[in-house]
């Protein structure tokens, strides 16, 4: 009886919370604070000063691994984006509208990742969706976004697969083949490296891609791969694999994971006396590299989508007000998050309305938009053609060695 | 020389599910996220003591110090977790109690992750203890760290076996094993002893998560899937030992630490983790109460 009493309040208090966030969600109402359902979504998406749009919100939806192993993706990714909402808005918005945010945490996992996209589209009706890093991921919640038409941008999921699902699909971001070339160019002729040795994770779709693609380069331009050694994401030792790759003597050892194992296989590798420079991928692109190697991880180079110490405008005045509203560095995920959300507002810009169709359609023609991490045209598969850099661990900071234009 | 350091690991953790499930019959899913506290702990301990500056000296004083305050904490955590937990659960069905430990894994990672507590980050443990090769015995490099390492786990499990065999309250805990019902009859206190054993695994837990941290300087993020993995396979120490047996989890551990790394180094390094799993359906499917499990009668 005593519970009775309880629930029967709870029952009208979950009614009502219920009534007030559907009605708070419409998105195309011309909502007064735009004060959503949002319990998962931070006020910074909202914008303060500055001069207020007038007419309602556009919505825009982002789903990303905000915890979880891979948090730091979601999390960067998030504030690159907040960040390009913010100066947006307080350029007057779109089409005289106030952007707003939403962002729903998947944790890393696919079946998540699809059930965020799902609400993004059908609870929120967002008009455009950006995500995710991991490409198991983009896949996953690309998938979905097709079937509702709905256009998404992924902000770094360098797989090709992910832009295959269909017409709703873009990405912001280079591809791991045209990835796996670069690092293989800069090995031959910068490095002078005849042979190479592999250490990849045989756990992550990424990894293994990428593998593939620098052996082919590496070989087609008169390279040697000694040998491919393979550990699992999170693996702690890697003795074994070292002391194979030890024997075979490489110029270079390549490996192609995540920043947490890259800084934990360098200080394996310093401790077994090997000593050439370790290459890598946009996978080690955190700060957490150098925190983790420290010495180890000293002189070795990756191969990444921009580097914060560019000269070019875009990139100076993106670091600063990055910098100004985090207190930290952004790393190439931020620059591509900011990228892939300023490259939606300036197709929404020339879309004629926000339809899922016509704005893909204007998403699909861009051409020459100057990023942070490039100047980014379209291609006909719905990937961005453009250049990437090389960079060098130089007393903790990865400091900018060269650019590398992608083949005409 | 990895594998009696990594196996002397897995029989420290090993040891707090064996003790748990010796007397209550349930499986401590949480005691993994214990060892994770442990390891995170000593990391916050060391960068709190200064270790993370480049010119900071390797003490020994330090290193007790912290593995005693990591002991400490996580005999806390885990005489708390206990109390809240599973103290109300006592007369439940096991399966509550199941579930219930599963919920305070999920509680302990996810709260592990949060800003005010040790965050989304990987980090490096700074080096409190200074790491040299010692030699080589046939070929395999002997590192200082591999054998405080083992040398501080095996000296631990001793101290444990003599706790369990040689004093009043070890006897108590034989007994509660034994039969709950009769040892409260003669008078010993049932919760006292489940409390301080799981404090006692707890602290074992937080032991190993130090000299982890010490070998594997590396830290994964408090929910990094790696860590269960580990758990897991402390757990499957356990189980080949025969679950229940103090002695057989010490036993599991070492021969689980030496098959991983033997199978790595000599079969392929691809498939380590099969090996471990490979061995527990074998002593399953021959000796399904594991290699101690009948040898020994009394059970802690």
């Amino acid at each position: 009886m005593n519970s009775n009493v309880t629930r029967i309040p709870t029952t009208i208090a979950l009614t009502l919370a219920l009534v007030s966030g559907l009605s708070g969600c419409g998105g195309n109402k011309p909502a007064e604070g735009g004060a959503g359902a949002g319990s998962a979504a931070s006020p910074a998406g909202g914008g303060g000063g500055g001069p207020k749009p007038a007419g309602g919100t556009i919505l825009i939806g982002h789903y990303g691994s905000m915890t979880g192993s891979e948090a730091t993706f979601g999390q960067s990714t998030d504030n690159g984006i907040r960040l390009a909402v913010r100066e947006r808005n307080a350029a007057g918005g779109v089409k005289g509208k106030t952007i707003e945010l939403k962002t729903y945490d998947d944790q890393g996992k696919a079946q998540e990742a699809g059930t965020a996209v799902t609400r993004l589209i059908t609870d929120d009706r967002v008009t455009a969706i950006l995500g995710e890093v991991a490409s198991t991921l983009s896949l996953a919640g690309g998938r979905v976004a097709q079937q509702y038409g709905v256009p998404m941008i992924s902000p770094s999921s360098t797989n090709p697969a992910v832009t295959q699902i269909g017409d709703m699909v873009f990405r912001v971001c280079f591809l791991d083949s045209f990835q796996g070339w670069v690092e293989a160019k800069f090995a031959r002729e910068t490095l002078k490296a005849g042979k190479a040795a592999i250490l990849y994770d045989q756990s992550q779709a990424y990894s293994k891609g990428l593998k593939d693609y620098f052996k082919k380069a590496f070989e087609y331009q008169g390279g040697i791969v000694t040998t491919e050694q393979a550990y699992s994401g999170g693996d702690q030792d890697f003795s074994a694999q070292l002391t194979t790759i030890r024997a075979t003597k490489p110029d270079v050892l390549f490996v192609p994971g995540y920043y947490t194992d890259a800084g934990n296989v360098s200080i394996q590798v310093r401790k077994l006396g090997i000593t050439v420079p370790m290459l890598g991928g946009d996978g080690w692109d955190s700060t957490q590299l150098a925190a983790i190697g420290k010495d180890a991880i000293e002189g070795s180079y990756y191969s990444n989508h921009y580097s914060f110490q560019e000269e070019r405008p875009e990139v100076k005045n993106f670091v600063e007000k990055y910098k100004a509203d985090y207190g930290r560095v952004p790393d190439g995920l931020a620059a591509l998050g900011y990228d892939a959300a300023r490259l939606l507002f300036d197709a929404m810009d020339r879309a004629e309305s926000l339809e899922g169709k016509t704005l893909g359609a204007a998403i699909a023609a861009t051409k020459g938009f100057k990023g942070v991490t490039g100047i980014i045209s379209m291609d006909e598969n719905r990937d961005a053609k453009k250049s990437a850099v090389i960079v060098q661990m130089k007393g903790g900071i990865p400091v900018y060695v060269t650019t590398i234009e992608p083949p005409q | 020389m990895d594998g009696v350091a990594v196996g002397s690991l897995y029989a420290l953790i090993a040891l707090g599910y064996t003790m748990v499930y010796g007397i209550l019959q349930f499986i401590n899913f949480a005691h993994s996220d214990v060892f994770v506290l442990g390891a995170w702990i000593s990391y916050t301990l060391a960068v709190g003591l200064g270790y993370a500056a480049a010119d900071a000296e390797p003490s020994v004083l330090a290193a007790v110090g912290i593995l005693l305050a990591a002991m400490a904490a996580c005999g806390a955590a885990g005489f708390t977790i206990e109390r809240l937990a599973y103290r109300p659960l006592r007369r439940a069905p096991r399966l509550n109690v199941l579930i219930t430990a599963i919920g305070v894994s999920l509680l302990l990672q996810n709260v592990g992750q949060l800003k005010w507590s040790f965050g989304t980050q990987p980090q490096r443990m700074p080096s409190v203890l200074a790491d040299r090769v010692l030699g080589s015995v046939a070929g395999v490099q002997v590192h200082l760290v591999d054998l405080i390492g083992a040398g501080t786990a095996l000296a631990l499990m001793l101290v444990l076996d003599r706790l369990i065999f040689h004093t009043r309250l070890g006897r108590a805990m034989r007994a509660v094993s034994h039969d709950t019902t009769v040892a409260a009859l003669m008078g010993i206190n049932v919760d006292a002893v489940i409390s301080f054993t799981f404090v006692l695994g707890s602290s074992l837990a937080a032991a190993a998560g130090f000299l982890y941290a010490m070998k594997y300087p590396g830290l994964n993020q408090p929910a990094h899937a790696t860590w269960v993995l580990l758990g897991l396979k402390a757990f499957v120490a356990a189980v080949i030992g025969g679950i229940g047996n103090v002695r057989g989890a010490m036993l599991g551990g070492i021969l689980i630490g030496f098959i991983e790394l033997f199978g790595a180094a000599y079969l392929s390094p691809h498939l380590r983790d099969i090996y471990v799993f490979s061995i527990l359906i074998l002593v399953l499917l021959v000796r399904p109460s594991g290699i101690l499990g009948r040898a020994v009668a009394e059970k802690v």
